[in-house]
């Protein structure tokens, strides 16, 4: 099968301030269906510039990009904007969900724009599944500001999913949310790894990168470091043993407060 | 005493204390000079007296008030969705906006009743002019003050600039629509009181409150001209109840300036 993305030798230099910015410097990356990729390094170390083109959200100064098969680097702006929305799947951040839409009609927003629109029944049920696969569908008609950070998340997640893409992009998804939340979305990312989903997150944190399974390093604008997760966390484990510690926690303050 | 009970309390309390102290400053006046602030009751007196010029008037004063607020708050936002499209007309347009801001109504009114006439009109010009500047700046401030987020996000999905102005920016804006919306409301009573005064006619019973205070002070009626003062008051208090209203309607449910009490 054809990986989903082989790039060979991209750069990118910015040119916008007196010295050319040279952020990536000659990468060359194969991610096969069904992989789970941490993209990690420190600010400045070009793993926005490349997570940026492999979302053609730029593109490469020089190398060649092929996404599934084509090759975006000869693709101009509207064309690379239809591969964005047939192909890749964005989770950001801050979550970035419309705050007076509920759940399902923010799940539904990629649907409405760019080349071809299904139908609105249509596009209602495949948003409904969308949700569900992340385990919100009881949710639907929620605001935003009736959901947690963790369910806004998962919302959001769902709303990269509902265009059916090849790849899921994933941009410090964690960032803002504490650490049992995370741990939370992280174990909907390796749900839906399991079920034959491409991601790529970007990410700093060393113990939200052991849920993937290959990491990738970067410094100063080439991969330095690229092998297979060691014993690799899996969510429902470490949730499994949080929730055993938290017991453990009340149990010896009930027995101190009883002493 | 319950929250609830506490909130309604404390205002009568100040309310009765209030109203002590302006029977205290009434009697406290020598005799001859207490006209000049005429009691509580006298005004209740006036109300009766004059009640069915008042209500007349007020009707009038609201009609005015209406018709300028509404046309002040559909034109202002048309031209607030114009100004967000563009930074080059927003820069063009704005210093003309102000300038018709700047420009005093008591000078605009005579030029006003030369061109429609004294009455109506006028008056509903003069609070469209009254209302408009508020409404117009603040919904343009709304509507480019959109998350940056998510303004690449649409361009992201390639959504039109029509498909981003309707599902983004205009639904973002709506908070800083009303709040325009609300101080627009405290004015267009006052506007129309104004237009009244300076610009309306009581041809065919057609005078509003401005009117009356004009008729009011010229027979030295100062309790009358009291109650029309309250009545100005109770108009207002009604306008801005209408807005927090629409605007608790339009907004409860998703904004965060309402709290929700379902979580």
């Amino acid at each position: 099968m054809a990986p989903v993305v082989k790039i060979d030798q991209i750069h990118k230099i910015y040119d916008s301030g007196d010295v050319p910015v040279h952020a990536v410097r000659g990468v060359s990356l194969e991610i096969q269906q069904k992989e789970f990729v941490a993209l990690m390094g420190a600010s400045g170390s070009g793993k926005s510039t490349l997570m940026n083109m492999l979302g053609c959200l730029d593109r490469p100064t020089r190398g060649s990009y092929l996404l599934d098969g084509v090759d975006v680097s000869l693709l101009d702006k509207n064309e690379l904007a239809d591969i964005r929305n047939q192909k890749l799947g964005f989770v950001f951040q801050g979550f970035n969900l419309l705050a007076r839409t509920t759940a399902l009609e923010n799940v539904e927003l990629p649907c409405l724009y760019g080349k071809t629109r299904m139908s609105s029944k249509k596009m209602r049920e495949r948003a409904m599944y969308c949700l569900d696969i992340v385990g919100l569908s009881n949710r639907a008609d929620h605001m935003p500001n009736q959901l947690s950070g963790g369910q806004q998340q998962r919302v959001a997640i769902a709303r990269a999913l509902v265009n059916e893409p090849q790849l899921l992009l994933a941009d410090e998804p964690t960032g803002n949310l504490d650490s049992r939340t995370s741990i939370e979305v992280m174990g909907v990312f390796q749900k839906l790894n399991e079920q034959g989903i491409t991601i790529v997150m970007v990410t700093h944190e060393l113990d939200v990168a052991r849920y993937c399974k290959r990491y990738l390093i970067l410094r100063d604008g080439i991969v330095v470091r690229d092998e297979p997760t060691q014993d690799r966390s899996i969510a429902e484990i470490e949730l499994a043993k949080l929730k055993e510690a938290e017991t453990a926690a009340k149990l010896l303050a009930a027995g101190s407060a009883a002493a | 005493m319950s929250p609830r009970l506490l909130r309604l309390a404390l205002p009568a309390a100040t309310g009765a204390v209030m109203i002590a102290a302006w029977y205290g400053l009434h009697f406290w006046l020598d005799a001859e000079m207490r006209f000049l602030l005429p009691t509580p009751g006298q005004i209740l007196a006036a109300f009766r007296d004059n009640g069915s010029d008042l209500a007349r008037a007020a009707l009038n004063t609201t009609e005015g008030a209406l018709l300028g607020f509404g046309f002040a708050a559909s034109v202002s936002f048309l031209l607030a969705v114009g100004l967000s499209l563009s930074a080059p007309v927003r820069a063009s347009l704005y210093p003309y906006l102000m300038i018709l801001q700047m420009t005093p109504v008591i000078i605009i009114a005579p030029i006003l009743v030369l061109w429609v006439g004294a009455g109506l009109k006028s008056v509903t010009v003069i609070t469209f002019l009254i209302c408009f500047f508020p409404l117009v700046v603040n919904t343009t401030q709304g509507l480019v003050s959109t998350d940056r987020n998510l303004v690449e996000l649409f361009a992201m999905w390639r959504a039109s600039r029509w498909q981003q102005l309707r599902h983004l920016r205009v639904p973002a804006a709506l908070p800083y629509f009303f709040t325009g919306l609300r101080i627009a409301a405290t004015l267009a009573p006052i506007g129309a009181l104004v237009g009244d005064y300076t610009a309306g006619s009581s041809a065919g019973d057609g005078g509003g409150l401005g009117f009356l205070a004009i008729i009011y002070s010229s027979q030295a009626k100062y309790p009358a001209l009291f109650a029309t003062a309250a009545t100005t008051c109770v108009l207002g208090f009604i306008f801005t109840s209408g807005v927090l209203a629409l605007s608790w309607f339009a907004l409860h449910h998703w904004h965060d300036s309402y709290e929700r009490s379902d979580q």
